[in-house]
């Protein structure tokens, strides 16, 4: 009766019920990895899951009658919209999850992200749920971690390496690079790197020139690898799922401050694309492009700009390797100025090829030079307010913005 | 021989490596009595009891060393005329004198145990199944390569025969390796990852930190030392403070094998797969000896004299594999002296054809500049990574 029910839960397509699959997820769903199929349209999940019964009675949880019962009570009391709220961290954690309940070959890999949870969170109660098999404690040797990782990304595994800080990946840089980036060629196409590197990155709230570093433009040249940087708690599980399907190497930016963003976010799974922006607010006087914690400065300067009589369009990015010069081209074409808003630093970072790239393509389209606004050429300062300055504050962009208009 | 050409012909489908020779006398191919050889030198064992000196052999398995040596031995030295007329470019580090290390592991595993090795890989290649077609294709950079001509010498590949390469930056390939035997153990294939290096590597951090994690872990990894004495020009004793390899594990159990002596390496390697399936990873330190210098632009007699490598070749030493096994092979009787000079002479026209096969493969293609930098086709509802790359027009 309870496993009737159960898989009658499943199969069903989006209803309000459902959405506690995510709280459901405790029970050991053990899903066949290849009959979860992907549906054209919206992503629904069709799985043939197996409860297994022993495990979860023997836990002594009257699995379906209450949580169902309960928690639809509580779903329609809490307010009438569809969806569930959850923070950027959980976010990316339930992605995680699903992918792994979807498919064993994912597993996690990093320092911390087992026992303690993962030192935002982001793995929390994953390794009590899939074991020290699947989520794994490493020591602390990125070099080496992140070279079995790749290893063992060539014999057809999926790891998910998480550096606990993105800056310490550059002791992996190497591997990142040569054997991650180039293995699919050099090999002739033989062996795949279906691998996924995330750790939070970029500037933080003074942690000092070592620990506020920003990735994204040394492993842009390499390669091979993609790359993609979240910034809402939507696109942070869309992105980690798209890359964890991904067979290609991917690199996921998050953020060191966005991890407590909070949004509500769709039931039904959704997976996004690697490849495209994002258009955060359509406009016709400029186009915007940013991407990960810049979008909230540029966002709070658009407030402003509005008042004052401007249209920007912003587009966060969301993939930097490769570009998404299809939706940038389109923007550029409507409102001839650009300007870029980056929190790399302004020597060979993001924004600089951003501007080859759209100089390249959409010379002829462009009214005003293109303007980048990126963080000073200089190791993050402690002292709060030099750290502000670093980073590129909305004022000035208000300021770029009305430059670029005039 | 019949059992060997099938054997061999299982491996390597499109080049016939041996035509069967007439006029036998002596008993051989199809011989599988079993001999009990003693090593040339008992093995050393740190924090592990060392295997038995008597290792068992037979008539087959001899021959086949013999060939398969002698086969890895002709390539070299034909990819050393090939590189000297021009025809293999950039960097070509050559195997002989080491042949017996790769002969011997594939005697003792299977297809399903992997191996990963650095840049010094041709051999290797061969020994995992690779044809001579691939391999010299591949040093010309033609299409028929191993990896289509986009690798080169130091990136040949064999997916399905479990050989992951081929590695030119020292050292990283062990971290691979031990990730490769991760994936091992999380798929419970049963199977174990050889991963080799070189005495030059075995001073790099990263190995000590894959060793840590892969002891921590229990991992099946078998990390072999190959130890040719010199880290390019850099005799071993100026670089390393302890040039005991096998015993740098510490913690990990070591063992030091006559990595000139293909029967050694085979007891070694097949103890090596018995302890790690059980308990963890090993070290194998392999001492064996390079006669080329570190690559073709090396000349290798500048950090050693020429009187050393004769001495551990044939003068003082007598340590070349293929004149061990060839020894072993006249005094045991299994084959007249003649029968080895002709199966000599049938590799270096099988080196020969191939050699001539691979330079009538064209050069690769302009488009394949783009193709195998992404997986296309992949991942939910995309593009695929290269829908706007930019292509150039080459010219």
């Amino acid at each position: 009766m309870a496993s009737l029910q159960m898989a009658a839960l499943l199969s069903a397509p989006s209803t309000p019920v459902p959405s506690d699959r995510v709280r459901l997820g405790a029970l050991r769903l053990s899903a066949s990895s290849s009959s979860a199929a992907r549906n054209g349209g919206a992503l629904v999940v069709r799985s043939e899951a197996k409860v297994s019964g022993g495990g979860a009675s023997a836990r002594g949880l009257s699995l379906i009658t209450h949580a169902v019962a309960e928690k639809a009570a509580a779903a329609s009391s809490a307010d009438s919209k569809p969806g569930h709220e959850l923070l950027l961290f959980e976010a990316l954690r339930e992605g995680l999850d699903e992918e792994m309940e979807r498919d064993p070959t994912v597993c996690v890999m990093g320092e911390d992200v087992g026992h303690y949870g993962g030192s935002y969170k982001v793995t929390k109660g994953l390794a009590t749920k899939y074991g020290d098999l699947r989520v794994l404690d490493t020591p602390i040797a990125e070099n080496s971690f992140t070279g079995m990782g790749i290893g063992s990304a060539m014999t057809g595994l999926r790891p998910v390496v998480e550096g606990m800080n993105m800056g310490f990946l550059l002791l992996a840089y190497n591997q990142i690079s040569n054997n991650c980036g180039m293995l699919h060629y050099t090999s002739g196409g033989q062996f795949k790197i279906p691998i996924v590197i995330r750790g939070p990155g970029g500037v933080g709230r003074q942690l000092g020139a070592e620990h506020s570093q920003r990735l994204e433009s040394y492993f842009q040249s390499i390669p091979g690898l993609q790359m993609v940087a979240c910034s809402t708690p939507y696109n942070a599980k869309g992105l980690m799922k798209a890359a964890i399907r991904s067979e290609n190497p991917v690199v996921l930016f998050e953020h060191v401050l966005l991890y407590n963003l909070k949004e509500r976010i769709p039931d039904e799974e959704y997976v996004l694309s690697l490849e495209e922006a994002e258009m955060v607010r359509p406009g016709e006087h400029v186009t915007i492009l940013t991407y990960s914690r810049m979008r909230y400065h540029v966002m709070q300067a658009a407030k402003t700009l509005v008042n004052k009589g401007y249209d920007p369009e912003v587009i966060d990015i969301r993939s930097l390797k490769p570009f998404d010069l299809y939706t940038i081209g389109n923007s550029i074409k409507k409102t001839h100025r650009v300007l870029i808003v980056e929190e790399c630093m302004r020597t060979g970072g993001i924004g600089a090829s951003l501007r080859s790239a759209i100089i390249d393509n959409f010379w002829d389209y462009l009214d005003a030079p293109i303007l980048c606004l990126s963080s000073q050429d200089v190791p993050t300062p402690y002292a709060g307010t030099l750290e502000n300055w670093t980073v590129v504050q909305p004022e000035q962009i208000v300021a770029a913005v009305e430059q670029l208009c005039k | 021989m019949a059992a060997a050409l099938l054997r061999r012909a299982s491996t390597s489908p499109s080049a016939s490596l041996l035509r069967p020779l007439s006029g036998r006398l002596f008993s051989s191919s199809s011989d599988e009595s079993v001999l009990s050889i003693e090593t040339s030198v008992p093995f050393t064992g740190h924090k592990i009891e060392p295997p038995s000196r008597m290792v068992d052999t037979t008539p087959k398995e001899l021959l086949s060393f013999f060939s398969d040596m002698a086969l890895m031995r002709r390539m070299e030295i034909a990819a050393d005329s090939l590189y000297k007329a021009k025809l293999i470019r950039g960097f070509c580090h050559l195997y002989d004198g080491q042949e017996a290390v790769a002969v011997g592991m594939e005697a003792a595993i299977t297809k399903a145990d992997g191996i990963i090795t650095a840049y010094r890989d041709h051999c290797t290649f061969l020994g995992r199944g690779g044809n001579l077609v691939q391999a010299f294709s591949e040093l010309m950079g033609r299409q028929a390569g191993c990896s289509n001509g986009k690798g080169g010498s130091m990136h040949f590949y064999k997916k399905d025969a479990s050989f992951y390469g081929g590695h030119g930056i020292v050292g990283a390939q062990v971290p691979l390796g031990c990730g490769v035997a991760f994936a091992q153990k999380y798929n419970k294939e049963g199977a174990v990852t050889f991963a080799l290096y070189g005495d030059g590597a075995a001073n790099q951090g990263q190995l000590f930190e894959a060793l840590n994690i892969s002891a921590l872990w229990d991992l099946p990894a078998i990390l072999v030392c190959e130890n040719n004495h010199y880290g390019m020009g850099t005799a071993e004793w100026r670089a390393a403070k302890s040039p005991a390899y096998y015993k740098r594990g510490d913690y990990v159990p070591g063992l030091k094998v006559d990595g000139m002596d293909a029967l050694a390496v085979k007891q070694a390697c097949k103890f090596a797969k018995e302890y790690a399936l059980a308990n963890g990873p090993i070290i194998l330190e392999m001492d064996t000896y390079r006669y080329h210098g570190h690559s073709m632009s090396d000349p290798g007699s500048t950090y050693r004299t020429r009187d050393e490598i004769s001495g551990v070749r044939q003068v003082s030493q007598e340590r070349d594999p293929i004149e061990r096994v060839r020894k072993l092979i006249l005094a045991h009787d299994i084959a007249p002296a003649s029968e080895l000079k002709d199966i000599e002479k049938e590799v270096r026209k099988q080196v020969d054809d191939a050699i001539a096969q691979a330079k009538e493969s064209p050069m690769p293609d302009a488009s394949e500049l783009f193709t195998n930098v992404y997986v296309k086709g992949y991942g939910a509802e995309s593009f695929g990574a290269d829908r706007k790359e930019i292509r150039a027009t080459l010219p």
